[in-house]
């Protein structure tokens, strides 16, 4: 361990990621067939147990919910499209080595530790998913839709076990869980289907003719809950676009779509969204209407699906969780660099685990999901403004990379700064991406052009 | 071993879907429809894994 100690940052932090430093070779490049299959598994997770019944007690009314899905999703897969991919099939590069060619070592590890901590936050909902189902057997109290803290000590014990459970596995390695997860997705997706329709007849709904009414009289009635703020098609449209916001517009996905032939694989995206987000979610909220509005994952899919049902909770709640704590562990790892990755990812999961405890996690996940993209967004949009736009008006791209500075703070400021602005922006959340988007990429553009006026020939320092 | 495998494997897959709309359409009560979802995890699961790839992500 010694000369891990002696090792300084960029050493540390490049030799976690050592193994994808080049960019993909042409013999490594994938067909279509594999990104569809990687969007459609990715996107039937235990989150979609919990997304779709939240819209219901938001009050959506039924054809803005269709809609706004439509909308919604639709654009998503237009920003993997012409935002991510064609980015990734120029530079071959991951996430990681494209921010540090572009911000320099330090912002990059900035970055990779407050997406651990999401990535913590996001298991630590999975968790919870999966402990609604695990307790079903125990008749463990369900925690509520206004519940912020644990509500009995059987949920806590339930959460510890789930909780050690997924962290010890994500200790143990990641690709045999990751083979298992792949092998889940079409059954979790079918589980879903069959459990939205088998609960259609308890809400008067005899044959297919039957739906449109029942849909609006029954399920997605336009009336929210007690204490929840009114949904409209705006806010489904917003959500579904952003809700993959650090994926897409964020850039995450150029480490997978970089092994794309062409960039119109961005498309591929389109099972994802559409089976996952739009159909796993109009499923769902169908199951929290029969379940008279009830939230808790486990109790509706057992409602629908019986065991079948509670086990595909568990399943979805426990694949979703282990490769995010994998990666959080990975991620932190930058830093903690004497400790080994078991100890990293141990600690992840305790963080995990405890977060886990808190059903504002689970009650409260289409917030914690649009602050996850909002976050981390800033940072794609300087990717974009920094891949097209820079070499437009004279200004040089992979300021760090040209110029060997450790830290770009053109990069740093435009990231802050917006984040700063966009907590004072009197728009609800959901709604904020949008316009931190166009901040970012003006902010990035005039602070690059005052940073590198600073560094004008004869100024650049040699490269490191 | 692997046709047979597939064949099984989404034998799993209809039994997870095909009761539901049985039920649906009033041919099916619950108890049956959730027993024969279960016997087709318990096919998906067995088949499955027997034929599909690991892809590097």
């Amino acid at each position: 361990m010694t000369s891990v100690n002696k090792a300084g940052l960029t050493d540390r932090l490049d030799s976690l990621y050592e193994f994808d430093r080049e960019p993909v070779k042409e013999r490594n490049l994938q067909g279509i067939g594999n990104f569809i299959g990687m969007y459609a598994g990715e996107h039937v997770a235990g989150t979609e147990f919990v997304i779709g019944p939240l819209f219901v007690i938001h009050g959506i009314t039924a054809g803005d919910l269709f809609l706004g899905l439509a909308a919604g999703n639709l654009l998503a897969v237009l920003s993997w499209a012409f935002l991510c991919a064609p980015i990734a099939v120029r530079t071959r590069l991951t996430l990681y080595w494209q921010l540090r060619k572009i911000c320099g070592p330090y912002l990059t590890a900035l970055y990779s530790i407050v997406n651990a901590l999401m990535f913590c936050f996001l298991a630590g909902a999975m968790i919870a998913v999966s402990a609604t189902a695990v307790g079903l057997p125990f008749n463990m109290p369900m925690p509520g839709l206004n519940d912020m803290y644990p509500n009995s000590l059987s949920w806590v014990l339930i959460v510890l076990l789930v909780g050690l459970t997924v962290t010890g596995l994500a200790i143990l390695g990641f690709e045999k869980f990751a083979h298992f997860s792949k092998v889940c997705s079409p059954w979790m997706f079918l589980v879903f289907v069959a459990a939205g329709i088998a609960v259609l007849p308890e809400l008067g709904c005899r044959s297919a003719g039957d739906f449109w009414r029942v849909a609006n009289e029954k399920i997605w009635t336009g009336v929210p809950a007690a204490g929840q703020s009114k949904f409209t098609f705006w806010h489904v449209m917003f959500f579904a676009w952003f809700c993959n916001m650090a994926m897409h517009i964020g850039m995450a996905d150029l480490s997978i779509l970089r092994f794309a032939r062409k960039w119109q694989y961005g498309f591929a995206s389109v099972f994802g969204m559409f089976f996952g987000h739009y159909a796993a979610w109009i499923c769902s909220g169908i199951l929290c209407a029969a379940a008279r509005g009830s939230v808790a994952p486990g109790p509706i899919a057992y409602l629908g699906a019986g065991v079948t049902g509670a086990v595909c909770v568990v399943v979805a709640g426990w694949t979703t969780a282990n490769p995010t704590l994998y990666r959080a562990g990975l991620a932190l790892q930058v830093a903690t660099p004497d400790w080994k990755r078991w100890k990293v990812t141990l600690a992840a999961g305790a963080v995990t685990t405890v977060a886990a405890c808190f059903p504002a996690l689970v009650m409260r996940l289409l917030d914690f999901v649009a602050l996850y993209g909002l976050v981390l967004m800033p940072m794609g949009a300087v990717i974009f403004a920094d891949f097209w736009l820079l070499p437009r008006i004279g200004l040089k791209s992979d300021f760090s990379a040209e110029t060997g500075s450790p830290l770009n703070w053109a990069a740093a400021v435009s990231w802050l700064l917006t984040l700063a602005v966009l907590w004072w922006l009197p728009l609800e959340l959901f709604f904020k991406g949008l316009p931190g988007w166009f901040i970012v990429v003006v902010l990035y553009i005039l602070l690059s052009f005052v940073q590198q006026k600073r560094f004008a020939p004869g100024k650049v320092p040699a490269e490191v | 071993m692997r046709v047979p495998a597939v064949v099984l494997s989404l034998a799993g897959l209809g039994l997870t879907l095909l009761p539901s709309i049985l039920l649906f359409h009033g041919l099916l009560g619950w108890k049956a429809h959730t027993q024969l979802m279960f016997a087709g995890m318990l096919c998906w699961f067995v088949f499955a894994p027997l034929w599909m790839k690991v892809r590097p992500r």
